[in-house]
């Protein structure tokens, strides 16, 4: 056969494209299979997630209902009087909003980012019609604020669609047109503040789960059957209740007039008047977390031990180690990829919590999913919740990616 | 330690029992000299692994006593006893280095750095294995990590070394090879071996003594020639090496000698070893290599008449199944010498045994 012909297959055709025939039908079958799937994933998770994101640091209320003073505000400085022009496309463009009934999302809008301007545009809205030129005197004697730099510095901001504002809220920081971002003072922090015990009590969760699933899961892979079935019934039975029943269950024990007090009272640890407050505060969200999460924990340690067979501690005695010292140097160091996937899973499942604090949590046991369930609630604020959302999420693959750099996912054994 | 009369190991009247209904060893009776390679050989569940883990200290024994050097070790823990163990799946440690997995022992014993490196060289080098030590146990062969658990099992000067069917995952090869080195290592370092193998082939090979188990039982305990020129048992018989056996009756037994008649109604002289006198069962034993397949009678010989009933050329000998007094399952096996007979399927020929060769031992159905 000459060497610079391709090879073919027995009917002639070059057997490159004869194999990409007989694998289209199988490529084309598999993603027949997938395709389902992939639209249900794309459709009800990255899209909404994607858009949420997009809200986060993208918002055109104002320059979609305030389309006269749009351009000028643009143009403007920020830092010199305000013109006449400017006045006068403001009513222009206030006059519209209360016929479209549009003011109150501007009006919110601005609220945003200058707190107390809200009843400014509303108010000024219902009496834009009798305003009579010159604007500016018009406006100034109907609202005195009217004449302050600050709320058109606020307009300028809102101004503008794509802003980095919400992530600076969200940093307990403030994006202003003359300075850029500047830091709150210290007592009016509110997010730093909830991320970093957001992180907390997440460390402390995850570290509780491995304290108390270590064990657990040992004597689930080292005990006869017939005593390791049971065990692992007690350990997944927990998942076949309700998220709800179980935290409420801990309001019952550890309220001041719970079970726990109520011995504590009983066997004198504290007095009657001086009960220990364990719930509605962070020690109520640690410990109902801790045992919300725990299965989560033990399951993956499990199946990494599973795997280790009783060969290895006995040949590390047989070596001359002690049982304690074999436990350590031979043994621990096999679970290590369970403890990654256990602490990871269990670290990422608490740092975005919500029922569980929002129930038993009070006010020093909220986490930031809290807040991100308030502003998406409460007061509608959609872009700070997903400029707060957004960072959680790149906090936890910050997290996920240090995982990797460390210890490496290929390590990680889920089940 | 040792005061010259002691035995190095004994087990005196050990039993083991798991569930408290069924004994796994029956009262077990074993003395190891020191530098001795002795062999426990049997099939699954003969209780001979479990004899094993009581001795390293990982099982206890529900009744009766082990000693090592002259003092019993029962309520010594594994790590205190000093005896080196290499695992049926090696069990080296797998985020060790090899190196790492060496050096363990000695950094338990506490020696100082540069005796550590010292002595895991020198064990790398016994099983040539000294540009491995950077590895870690995944990236070796079968046989290169079976070198590594044996250097391990050495490296801190064991008096004493386990190991439970070492071999048992490598092939056949390398498992022959690995054999010869095992025996050498043993030579060379003067150790007491016990090893545990359901592999006759690999008992013979290696050992000073096997002990055969059966049932929780010893049932032979002898060097490797006696056991299969002489056994004792018909489990022995049938265990080590290939046999040929026979059911009969005895009619009498004069100086060591029992006349049995068969079931096939031809009477035969065989060695009494394990009958229990006149008209007792019994089943003779002959191995296949000792047996003479000639046209006629031979002088001197016990013979029987017989049916070629298949032939398997294995190149040094030709391997005949023959139908001999009703068992259509005798094996002869036919040196391939140059006058070989000209063996032919279905031919009526005799097949003749010396009445040393013939051994009447405890009846065992089917």
């Amino acid at each position: 056969m000459d060497a610079t012909q391709p090879i073919t297959a027995a009917d002639g055709t070059p057997l490159k494209k004869k194999l990409a025939q007989a694998m289209f039908r199988s490529k084309l079958r598999a993603a027949g299979l997938v395709a389902p799937l992939l639209a249900f994933v794309l459709a009800s998770f990255i899209f909404p997630i994607l858009a949420l994101m997009w809200q986060g640091v993208h918002n055109d209320t104002f320059a979609r209902y305030m389309p006269n003073l749009t351009e000028e505000l643009r143009v403007w400085d920020g830092v010199s009087e305000p013109t006449e022009e400017m006045y006068a496309l403001l009513v222009a463009d206030l006059k519209q909003n209360r016929a479209d009934k549009t003011i109150g999302k501007v009006a919110s809008r601005v609220n945003q980012e200058l707190a107390g301007t809200r009843s400014l545009f509303t108010s000024t809205a219902r009496k834009a019609k009798k305003l009579e030129p010159p604007y500016k005197e018009a406006l100034i004697k109907t609202k005195k604020k009217w004449g302050q730099l600050e709320v058109w510095q606020a307009m300028k901001l809102t101004n503008q669609s794509l802003t980095p504002g919400y992530y600076a809220t969200s940093l307990d920081a403030v994006y202003t047109v003359d300075s850029g971002f500047v830091m709150k003072e210290e007592k009016r922090q509110i997010y730093t503040k909830l991320f970093v015990r957001t992180l907390f009590i997440s460390a402390t969760v995850m570290l509780l789960c491995l304290l108390l699933g270590y064990p657990v899961a040992y004597l689930l892979a080292t005990l006869p059957l017939k005593y390791s079935n049971l065990l692992m019934i007690m350990v997944l039975l927990p998942f076949w209740t309700s998220l709800l029943v179980r935290t409420t269950a801990w309001i019952a024990i550890l309220q001041s007039q719970g079970v726990v007090n109520d011995l504590l009272v009983w066997i004198g640890v504290a007095s009657d008047e001086g009960r220990f407050s364990l719930i509605y505060n962070m020690t109520g969200t640690i410990v109902a977390m801790t045992h919300i999460l725990l299965p989560f924990m033990i399951l993956p340690l499990y199946s990494v031990m599973k795997t280790i067979p009783p060969s290895y501690m006995r040949a590390a005695r047989s070596l001359g180690a002690t049982p304690t010292r074999a436990f350590i140097k031979v043994y621990m160091p096999q679970t290590v990829p369970g403890i990654g996937a256990g602490g990871l899973l269990v670290f990422i499942l608490a740092i975005g919590y919500y029922i569980t604090p929002a129930l038993v949590g009070g006010q020093d046991g909220q986490l930031i999913s809290n807040m991100i369930a308030y502003h998406m609630q409460k007061s509608l604020n959609w872009s700070l919740a997903a400029a707060l959302g957004g960072i959680l999420l790149g906090g936890v693959l910050v997290l996920y990616w240090a995982y990797d750099r460390i210890i490496g996912i290929d390590n990680m054994k889920l089940g | 330690m040792l005061d010259g009369s002691d035995p190095f190991v004994r087990f005196r009247n050990v039993q083991k029992s798991y569930d408290g209904e069924t004994l796994v060893v029956k009262n077990l009776n074993l003395e190891i000299e020191a530098g001795e390679f002795v062999t426990m050989l049997g099939p699954s569940g003969s209780g001979k692994t479990t004899c094993l883990m009581m001795l390293a200290g990982f099982e206890t024994a529900t009744h009766g006593e082990i000693e090592l050097g002259g003092s019993p070790i029962n309520n010594i823990p594994p790590h205190k006893r000093g005896i080196g163990m290499v695992f049926q799946n090696y069990a080296l440690f797998p985020h060790m280095t090899v190196a790492e997995n060496l050096a363990f022992p000695l950094k338990v014993r506490k020696m100082t750095p540069a005796e550590v490196e010292e002595k895991v060289k020198r064990a790398l080098d016994m099983v040539q294995m000294a540009a491995f030590g950077d590895r870690k146990p995944a990236q070796l062969s079968g046989g290169q990590q079976q070198r590594i658990a044996l250097a391990r099992a050495l490296v801190f000067e064991p008096e004493l070394v386990l190991m439970d069917e070492p071999l048992g995952a490598l092939d056949k090869q390398l498992r022959e090879h690995m054999q010869y080195e095992i025996k050498h290592i043993h030579e060379n370092l003067g150790v007491t071996v016990v090893y545990v193998t359901h592999d006759q082939s690999e008992a013979l090979t290696m050992s000073n003594r096997i002990a055969v188990f059966d049932d929780g039982v010893i049932q032979q305990l002898a060097d490797p020639v006696t056991l299969y020129e002489r056994p004792e048992n018909s489990f022995v018989a049938q265990f080590i090496g290939e046999n040929n056996t026979m059911p009969g009756v005895v009619e009498s037994v004069a100086k060591g000698v029992a006349s049995v008649k068969l079931d096939s109604g031809d009477t035969v002289k065989a060695l009494a070893i394990n009958t229990d006198g006149k008209g007792s069962r019994t089943s003779l034993s002959v191995r296949p290599e000792r047996c003479v397949v000639s046209q006629k009678k031979t002088a001197g010989l016990s013979s029987l008449k017989g049916r070629l009933e298949e032939l398997i050329y294995l190149g040094d000998h030709v391997r005949c199944r023959m139908n001999v007094a009703g068992n259509d399952e005798f094996i002869v096996k036919v040196p391939n010498t140059a006058d070989h007979l000209g063996l032919e399927i279905g031919a009526e020929t005799y097949v003749g045994w010396k009445t040393d060769d013939c051994r009447a031992l405890d009846f065992k159905a089917g």
